[in-house]
């Protein structure tokens, strides 16, 4: 009987998938050529930044206190070369990496907390959204009252102003986990922390990821608006830097402080970008955003 | 492709005497008080083991509830619903598989829910993949297959939870003729050679002559049963046939009946 045989729709079954699969290749391009075309924009953009600066300071607007692009650049470049900037970067990158890895310790166990919990959901929910509304600057009070001018108030700063975006993230991606791959999941045995390890942390995983980015963003600015506040003695960071332009009224140092920050800021976010759309690509969802 | 250790001629009794899924008057309603809606009422039907029972109704009848209440994820309001100590798996009309895995890793993730070691898990899963015909495709994702090859990898990953109860929420219903077409043909070589014992929910009636050995029609709001066709006509059968076409024209004046009661 041909039914015993199930290599007998093989051929065909073979044949269609070949057709359906049969979607033309990208031609794959040189890395310096994808470097370059993420890169020319960005570029583009500068020079424009550069010329409208330099037209700002031709028209002598405010001459007196205003730099141009050349003075400013060249501050920049000397600051480079002295170690105060870069012990100014370091320590700032260091209070970013410590505050930023404890928020997201807190965000992530409240976040895992409040998305599974109902109760805790309905008490907390709302309030950890209120919580992103705030703006970073109004932590300093608090927390310089709460423990001094130190670094312990910095960090501070920095999770109540990240963990809430992370854990808000988590939540949003419980939110939207389809209910159809969690029934999958039950049916296939899988029941509590294998479910979750399996199912709901990947499927989670890209809101996830965006609330990191988020987290990173508001953090970044709380940690520097703490930083002009609370002033470390021997202990320069981009914030004093900022902070000591400003009483020297030196408006070339500040600009070269806020490029540097502008940089920093860039880089980070280029590595979050990064690490989205690779799971973007492997979820399948950048496929169907550039088709 | 590989054998299977069982030989064809044993029948369905040796599966296991009675049946493989005892429905007994099961009712289930949701929601309590004025606005409580009886979803089934009273059903009763049994599936013997080796058996492919197709269930077939208008909307609303709740084929996809009384699954669920197979498949163990819900419980009835009142009844009871035996599978004895049979494996259990649920396949529905979207291929469900996880969109981060390749094709391999899903169908390997209910073994490593059972706990099924490393090394026999990737022999099963080669094995599995070939079954549904699909060796060279286990490294890619869901979303770079084709409609018709999930379901595909859905029904692997249904039959690699070791079930011999397969429960199947029109998996099929989705995917264009020619796809169906052959897919019947892929699972009803799978039925045959594993003595699975099939309940396969469609709302399309030539498909449920075309599969199954037993049409069960289901009445909508509550839904009960309200009539049953045997199929005994060879297999292969054709989708267009006359024998298929003949019974389904059947089948449809009886459920155009039942439709039109409820347009009243």
């Amino acid at each position: 009987m041909a039914i015993e045989t199930p290599q007998e729709p093989a051929a065909a079954l073979a044949g269609l998938d070949q057709l359906e699969l049969a979607t033309p290749q990208q031609a794959k391009r040189h890395l310096a050529a994808k470097a370059w075309a993420a890169a020319w924009p960005k570029l583009l953009a500068l020079v424009l930044a550069l010329v409208v600066w330099q037209l700002i300071y031709l028209s002598g607007f405010k001459s007196a206190i205003m730099p141009g692009p050349a003075t400013t650049l060249t501050d920049l470049w000397h600051q480079v070369h002295t170690a105060q900037l870069w012990t100014a970067i370091g320590t700032t990158l260091r209070r970013a990496v410590i505050g930023f890895a404890l928020a997201l310790v807190i965000g992530t166990v409240v976040g895992a907390l409040v998305s599974r919990i109902r109760p805790l959901r309905a008490a907390v929910g709302s309030l950890i959204t209120a919580l992103q509304t705030l703006p970073s600057i109004v932590w300093v009070p608090f927390a310089i009252i709460l423990f001094g001018a130190n670094t312990s108030a910095i960090l501070f700063v920095i999770v109540m102003t990240a963990a809430p975006a992370i854990a808000n993230g988590l939540i949003a991606g419980a939110d939207f986990l389809p209910p159809l791959l969690l029934r999958a999941g039950k049916t296939m045995g899988l029941r509590r922390i294998s479910l979750y390890r399996h199912v709901i942390m990947p499927a989670t995983l890209p809101a996830y990821v965006s609330g990191l980015k988020q987290g990173w963003v508001f953090g970044w600015h709380g940690l520097i608006a703490a930083e002009i506040v609370v002033i470390i003695l021997g202990q320069p960071s981009l914030g004093v830097l900022l902070s000591n332009d400003q009483d020297q009224a030196d408006m070339a140092g500040a600009i070269a402080i806020i490029i540097v920050i502008l940089a920093i800021g860039i880089v980070v976010d280029l590595l979050f970008t990064l690490i989205n759309g690779r799971i973007r690509r492997r979820w399948g969802v950048a496929d169907a955003a550039s088709a | 492709m590989t054998t299977d250790p069982r030989p064809h001629e044993t029948t369905a009794d040796e599966a296991g005497a009675g049946t493989a899924i005892q429905i007994s008057e099961v009712s289930k309603t949701f929601g309590r008080g004025d606005t409580a809606l009886l979803a089934l009422d009273r059903i009763s039907l049994s599936v013997a083991p080796g058996e492919f029972v197709c269930l077939i109704g208008a909307s609303g009848c709740g084929k996809s509830t009384l699954l669920s209440l197979v498949a163990g994820l819900d419980a009835p309001t009142s009844g009871t619903v035996d599978t004895g100590t049979r494996r259990v798996s649920l396949m529905f009309q979207e291929s469900a598989l996880f969109p981060w895995l390749t094709a391999a890793k899903n169908v390997e993730m209910p073994m490593r829910a059972s706990g099924v070691p490393r090394a026999e898990r990737r022999d099963r899963v080669a094995e599995l993949l070939d079954l549904v015909q699909l060796s060279s495709f286990g490294d890619k994702r869901p979303h770079e297959l084709s409609g018709g090859m999930r379901q595909r990898v859905a029904l692997a990953r249904s039959l690699a939870q070791d079930a011999d109860v397969l429960l199947m929420d029109e998996p099929f219903g989705a995917l264009d003729a020619m796809t169906r077409d052959l897919l019947h043909e892929v699972l009803e070589g799978i039925w045959r050679r594993r003595q699975l014992s099939i309940l396969f929910v469609t709302h399309e009636v030539r498909e449920a002559v075309r599969l199954g050995d037993r049409v069960v029609l289901l009445s909508s709001r509550p839904g009960r049963v309200i009539g049953e066709f045997p199929v005994d006509f060879e297999r292969p059968r054709g989708m267009d046939s006359a024998e298929t076409v003949g019974l389904a024209i059947k089948i449809k004046d009886r459920l155009r009946e039942e439709i039109v009661r409820h347009g009243h």
